[in-house]
């Protein structure tokens, strides 16, 4: 074990961008730092003002406040968790694979086209979402769509940044070795899945963090397009639960709530950012 | 005369109407299956996005409460906002002051803390701490925000400044038309470890590391040096895509300045092109005057971004 490490080249660890790196670090994780200190305040300290930024006597009694005000509620909790995972799974999945499968040929193709198409996508980001939300409701609608699942997935699918993203990163990836994959018979489509997806995991792991965000937290679209109450997914079930007057009442256990809610996405975020890391897609070509 | 010779030959050389769309059907026919891998995206796409989006810019040319079926007024939306809405020239001036300082710096920013948490061992948790501000929620920014500017002796800059006898008395930080932009510009930066942030520490990871080695081998002496020469002009891609994404955010801004100083703000202080919007949309439901300020709000950032993609092309380098 020690050769080994001998063995490689030894990179002095500069520890001066650790220190002042860690500092401007402290300043920005303020906020994940109170959501979970909050979690753990009694009531009393959480109306302190201004408030502190530590505990003096942590408890757990937000938790068990949660559980007892979600016991009450008339549809079983565990249904806002299935529907929020549910969706997030399928949109996060389906997002990756079609915007992956987009941008391939953004990138690569020399098909009529593709150039306009990409201008359209780049286009898309930049037009307000708040104004076009009313069409989309309507065509939701007439697509009848509303109150299913499908209104929660589809247009989840359908986010331009993913393709931007994509594409960009695929533009990376080196033609020649694209190239020679053709020459050496692979179909487009084994290209794509053996080649392609492999080189750019840095890019799709990226994406996929994104994408995890945008759905996990959609408190819009359930609200828009679902009417029932077991069409609700977790971000919105929480914030009618708490808000309001029943943001005083219940100060504890929404507190609670709003670290569970995130801690999913920091998970997330630390697992897929460990595999942002080489894929080596300059090694294939001398 | 030598001169009408060129001409004529390029005239000549340039292939006619006929032979270029016969060529286009060819290369369609040649790559039938890329159309195919964008077809589940294109679907999606159109359906969702471009079918709203020009159904908007059809409405900007209406009047459209909501309630009733939009009218067709023509082009009096885009008449009025230029020319008789004092309020929106407040607002467009106020964003693009806004756009010209938080864009560039953040953009920089972004680059360079992915660039130096790159060239660390253990950047896991450097990464999470610069991207929290984007995972957690506006409710938790602005309970930090605004306790530190509250306008009281409670808020911390406030006492600490009596504290150390810089001030007599408290300022209204959030009130005042003087401090309430560079707040807003402040914490916007403080935000800004977005979506740009991440895919430069993706892309700074995908780099050829070989790439440096023959750098060093052709007279590159320094990291400065490296990134001027190699880093960013590897990097184009992304940073043509952390440019837009900056664009975007910082022509777009509204919920910060609508959580710190209020809708409308005092004064118009911090009123920016979106929170016009918002209150167009939300406040008055007027949808077609709306949808008119979304239209020229496309219109600036498209233009913005055109520049970008032509200095960050990267035609056939790959």
């Amino acid at each position: 074990m020690r050769l080994r490490f001998r063995r490689r080249k030894i990179k002095r660890e500069p520890i001066g961008i650790y220190i002042v790196l860690g500092l401007i670090a402290l300043v920005m994780i303020l906020p994940l730092y109170l959501l979970v200190i909050n979690a753990f305040k009694p009531l009393e300290e959480l109306f302190l003002f201004p408030p502190r930024y530590y505990v003096m006597n942590p408890t757990t009694t937000n938790f068990t406040d949660l559980l007892v005000a979600t016991n009450a509620a008339w549809i079983p909790f565990s249904r806002y968790l299935f529907n929020s995972v549910f969706i997030t799974v399928v949109v996060v999945t389906a997002h990756v694979v079609v915007a992956c499968m987009c941008a391939y040929p953004l990138a690569k193709s020399r098909a009529p086209g593709v150039k306009l198409i990409f201008n359209f996508v780049v286009a898309s980001l930049m037009f307000s979402p708040l104004v076009t939300n009313i069409p989309r409701y309507l065509i939701v609608n007439s697509l009848g769509m509303i109150d299913t699942y499908w209104a929660l997935i589809l247009p989840g699918i359908a986010g331009s940044m993913g393709v931007f993203l994509m594409k960009q990163f695929l533009e990376q990836v080196p033609t020649s070795l694209i190239e020679a994959a053709r020459i050496d018979g692979s179909s487009e489509w084994n290209l794509f899945w053996k080649l392609i997806m492999p080189l750019s995991r840095p890019a799709w792991a990226t994406l996929t963090i994104f994408a995890w965000l945008s759905s996990w937290n959609d408190e819009w679209s359930p609200l828009v397009f679902t009417r029932s109450e077991a069409m609700k997914t977790l971000p919105l079930a929480i914030h009618t639960m708490f808000s309001g007057s029943n943001i005083i009442a219940r100060a504890g256990a929404s507190a609670a709530a709003s670290l569970l809610q995130t801690a999913p996405t920091i998970m997330i975020f630390l697992f897929l950012q460990k595999r942002v890391i080489s894929t080596m897609a300059h090694a294939g070509i001398k | 005369m030598a001169q009408v010779t060129q001409v004529g030959a390029r005239v000549a050389s340039k292939p006619s109407f006929k032979a270029r769309f016969q060529e286009s059907v060819r290369y369609a026919k040649q790559w039938r299956s890329h159309y195919v891998f964008m077809a589940p995206f294109i679907t999606l796409f159109t359906i969702f996005t471009i079918i709203p989006v020009l159904s908007s810019i059809y409405l900007s040319f209406t009047y459209f409460n909501v309630l009733q079926p939009p009218k067709w007024i023509g082009w009096s939306n885009y008449a009025l906002l230029f020319l008789e809405d004092d309020i929106f020239l407040i607002a467009l001036k106020n964003t693009l002051v806004f756009a010209i300082i938080t864009g560039p710096v953040s953009f920089f920013m972004q680059f360079a803390l992915a660039w130096l948490i790159n060239s660390l061992k253990y950047r896991t948790g450097y990464t999470l701490a610069f991207y929290a501000p984007s995972i957690t929620s506006g409710l938790v920014m602005s309970n930090i925000w605004k306790i530190l500017f509250s306008s009281d002796m409670y808020g911390y800059l406030n006492y600490f400044l009596t504290r150390i006898g810089a001030i007599t008395q408290p300022v209204l930080w959030l009130q005042d038309v003087d401090t309430m932009m560079p707040i807003v510009i402040l914490v916007s930066l403080w935000m800004s470890m977005g979506a740009g942030f991440l895919s430069f520490l993706a892309g700074l990871q995908n780099m050829n590391e070989e790439l440096y080695e023959a750098g060093r081998m052709d007279g590159i002496r320094n990291r400065l040096q490296e990134v001027w020469y190699i880093t960013l002009p590897m990097m184009k891609p992304q940073l043509l895509f952390g440019a837009v994404m900056a664009v975007v955010r910082a022509l777009e801004v509204s919920s910060v300045a609508i959580s710190l100083t209020g809708l409308p703000s005092p004064l118009y202080a911090t009123h920016t092109i979106m929170t016009h919007l918002q209150d167009y949309a939300f406040i008055r439901f007027e949808m077609g005057y709306a949808s008119a300020i979304s239209v020229v709000l496309f219109v600036m950032m498209f233009s913005l971004s055109r520049f970008f993609m032509r200095v960050l092309s990267t035609k056939d380098e790959y």
